[in-house]
């Protein structure tokens, strides 16, 4: 199953077919975001003794579509000094940013709605630019908290995204590709081929710097994704809400989908990158199982992974106080930066030397 | 600090922002004018009075029974600390004896106050700073002490449960048994709390050395209770002018070295486990006997007099109309409450109702501090530092 279709019936049978896959996609995405943002605040609610909600439907498995329907139903408020225009725009950018990202992003063996050589460059370029959503619509507020937290999540995601980059670098380096699933075939065969945990022999020395990568990437990704302890923009004892003060109803609920869709994909590049994607942590023999099987299981390990990851970002929020804005850009820039630009020498370092000698 | 901010040019507009009133850090209605140079607080003014419900004056115009329950409304946290105050006074001026077992009780509900205010601010000072979770798990603990509030005098918060010349009704002995019973694994919460918080990177970071308090300073400033002992000045009320059994009793004054909100915080904790020493202490040594004066025109009689006794009846039908009379005089009676000395000066003309009334409020002179404190800092640790004052606008704003 090397794509998810054929080019059948001409030039517009193809853009149909490709049209039904995105929307089945965004279906499924959607559809799991309700149940992990659930998920989220039933992990806050346990660490906190709280039950959580536990009232729409069975354990409160209908919360987070109650939640739709309430934003949805409400009026859209905006504030009279506002631009309207870009006040609107906003969090329909950073939603469409948010799924635009997932384009790229493979859940099982060529279960990918385009399958890009350059998925890394295009991801990267995705979430550089989702920055913009909170920036236009802490601009149009026309109000000063939202404005001040546009200016950090500004300065903030910049921060970041510098050391993200280098980490993402160190993985290419060892890859030698940027098309994702590459990436998360050279992880084939085992835990020991996993970037987080890379005790392959011959790749044995470099199992620390990868591990200190990994641990940098999660930071950074919780960094990138406003989420707590680097919860500036919307840090509710400093600004309220940040740039979401003044949004209410339909507009702040796609600002809410944006920013778990970037969480969520958060957690699928830390599974991609370090986690070996769909790969099982122990080879399971594929023997002659049908290829949709192998698919589906390929899938369910990802989604396992994903939801891994997902936990770890809800515990993280349950736990930790917030930086504040000079600690984290010391964080950013005194150390993740010069620890991951060091790691990508080293990498690279490695990669000529074992090149050279052949080992 | 102060000298790490960047120079400001003259005729720079400032960023000014309204911190509150209706704000999730400000503590009740406190509305901040903060003048910003980025992230950099460069004046804070403080704006109260917004929950200002003129008890000084009402308090006038009602009898000395009648005036009481108003001191539960002040310092909504440890209603009682301030109840307590007010009963000092007024026994002070009449002269009036407290039974011992009546102070023994008064301790034990003295020390819970101070947990249940110490416990919400610790835990919402972590929250100042972003953890989200040790608030809840304050809370659970909270909610106990409300219910030994609520066995002991009918009511969660508004208890009304001290009076002049003792308390309002004895203990139930179950009771006694329940509070001794929480002691011991409200110390493991407490310890669990810690883990999370106490030794935590960022809330380390986030307190240390933010809004540091010198010992001059917090002299000049009135500061009181917990601000003065976490720069280093152990005065403490209890100590240093013992009221009721303090003097009886073995506690420790945990003080601070550098006066930060850091400081303060263990101050908090430290005495929270002290508390919880004073009650067991307390429990122990309770005696038996009665929690109001005896024939005394400032009890009401018992119930089984007044079924035979037409001068009991009268008394009691009389001291909750007409109310007793304090004999005229000045007097200045104070509690160390959890937030510092708050003080009650009464001002009597020998009628049933007081002739003025002035609370001195611990968080008063504490917030007024906030623009010394602030400036120079960034816009972040506004809400820790005001976290670390304890400020509850009940007491401020009267």
């Amino acid at each position: 199953m090397e794509r998810m279709f054929e080019w059948g019936g001409g030039v517009w049978g193809g853009v149909g077919l490709a049209a039904l896959q995105v929307l089945a996609f965004m279906v499924v995405l959607l559809i799991s975001l309700a149940f992990l943002l659930l998920m989220d605040r039933k992990v806050w609610a346990a660490v906190q003794l709280r039950k959580g909600p536990n009232v729409v439907g069975p354990f409160g498995l209908l919360q987070s579509f109650a939640d739709f329907f309430k934003f949805v139903f409400k009026e859209i408020v905006i504030p009279a000094g506002a631009n309207k225009t870009v006040f609107i725009l906003a969090p329909i950018l950073t939603l469409t940013l948010a799924f635009v990202g997932w384009a790229v992003v493979p859940v099982a063996p060529g279960w990918v709605i385009a399958d890009l050589n350059v998925g890394v460059l295009y991801l990267f370029a995705i979430s550089s630019l989702g920055v913009y959503g909170i920036i236009m619509g802490g601009w149009a507020s026309n109000s000063k908290y939202p404005f001040l937290g546009a200016l950090r999540s500004a300065a903030q995601m910049v921060s970041y995204e510098v050391s993200i980059g280098f980490v993402i670098i160190t993985v290419l380096l060892l890859v030698g590709s940027m098309n994702l699933t590459d990436i998360v075939d050279s992880q084939a065969g085992g835990i020991w081929n996993w970037h987080a945990f890379l005790l392959r022999p011959d790749r044995i020395l470099l199992f620390p710097v990868m591990f200190t990568m990994f641990v940098i990437f999660f930071i950074s990704a919780l960094a990138e994704t406003n989420r707590p302890p680097f919860d500036l923009p919307e840090a509710e004892s400093e600004l309220v809400a940040g740039y979401q003060v003044e949004y209410s109803s339909t507009p702040y609920l796609l600002f809410m989908i944006g920013e778990y869709l970037n969480i969520v994909m958060m957690c699928a590049m830390l599974t991609i990158l370090f986690f070996g994607g769909w790969h099982s942590p122990i080879p399971i023999p594929v023997g002659d199982m049908p290829d949709w099987l192998v698919s589906l299981g390929s899938f369910l390990m990802f989604a396992v992974k994903v939801i891994f990851f997902f936990f770890l970002f809800a515990m993280v929020k349950a736990i930790v106080p917030r930086y504040r804005y000079d600690q984290l850009m010391r964080l950013g820039w005194k150390i993740f930066l010069p620890t991951s630009l060091v790691a990508v020498i080293l990498v690279s370092g490695y990669r000529v030397f074992t090149h050279q000698f052949g080992i | 600090m102060a000298d790490d901010s960047a120079p400001i040019v003259e005729g720079d507009r400032k960023f000014t922002i309204n911190f509150g009133p209706q704000h999730p850090a400000a503590h009740g209605v406190l509305r901040l004018v903060l003048d910003l140079d980025g992230e950099i607080v460069d004046r804070v003014d403080p704006h109260i009075g917004l929950l200002h419900r003129g008890t000084e004056k009402l308090i006038e115009y009602k009898t000395f029974l009648q005036a009481l329950p108003y001191f539960d409304r002040l310092d909504y946290v440890a209603p009682m600390n301030q109840e307590h105050a007010y009963c000092l006074a007024i026994e002070k001026l009449a002269g009036i004896e407290v039974p011992r077992r009546a102070q023994f009780i008064r301790v034990i509900f003295s020390e819970i106050g101070r947990i249940l205010s110490h416990l919400l601010n610790v835990t919402t000072q972590a929250m100042d700073v972003g953890a989200l979770t040790p608030p809840l798990w304050g809370f659970e603990e909270r909610e106990k002490l409300m219910v030994f509030y609520e066995r002991a005098s009918g009511s969660r918060m508004h208890a009304a449960y001290f009076r002049p010349g003792g308390v309002h009704q004895d203990l139930p002995p179950d009771l006694i048994e329940d509070i001794h019973k929480f002691c011991d694994p409200f110390l493991k919460v407490l310890d669990d709390i810690e883990t999370l918080v106490t030794e935590n990177r960022i809330f380390k970071q986030r307190n240390v050395d933010i809004g540091v308090v010198s010992v001059p300073d917090a002299l000049a400033w009135g500061f009181s209770g917990v601000m003065v002992r976490g720069s280093g000045l152990a005065w403490d009320l209890r100590r240093a002018e013992p009221y009721e059994i303090y003097s009886e009793l073995d506690f420790r004054i945990p003080i601070g070295k550098n006066g930060d909100c850091w400081d303060r915080y263990l101050c908090r904790i430290e005495e929270m486990r002290e508390s919880i020493r004073i009650i067991l202490q307390c429990i122990d040594k309770l005696p038996v006997g009665p929690v109001l004066p005896e024939r005394s025109k400032f009890a009401p009689p018992r119930r089984s007099e007044m079924k035979t006794s037409m001068e009991a009846l009268i008394h009691h039908f009389k001291l909750y109309t007409e109310g007793f009379h304090v004999p005229a005089g000045e007097v200045y009676a104070c509690v160390e409450a959890p937030k510092g000395e708050f003080g009650v000066y009464l001002v009597a003309d020998g009628t049933n109702r007081p002739y003025r009334l002035k609370i001195k409020a611990p968080g008063y002179a504490h917030l007024q501090a906030m623009d010394p404190l602030c400036r120079g800092h960034m816009l972040a640790d506004v809400s820790a530092i005001l976290g670390s004052l304890d400020i509850v606008f009940g007491e401020i704003d009267r």
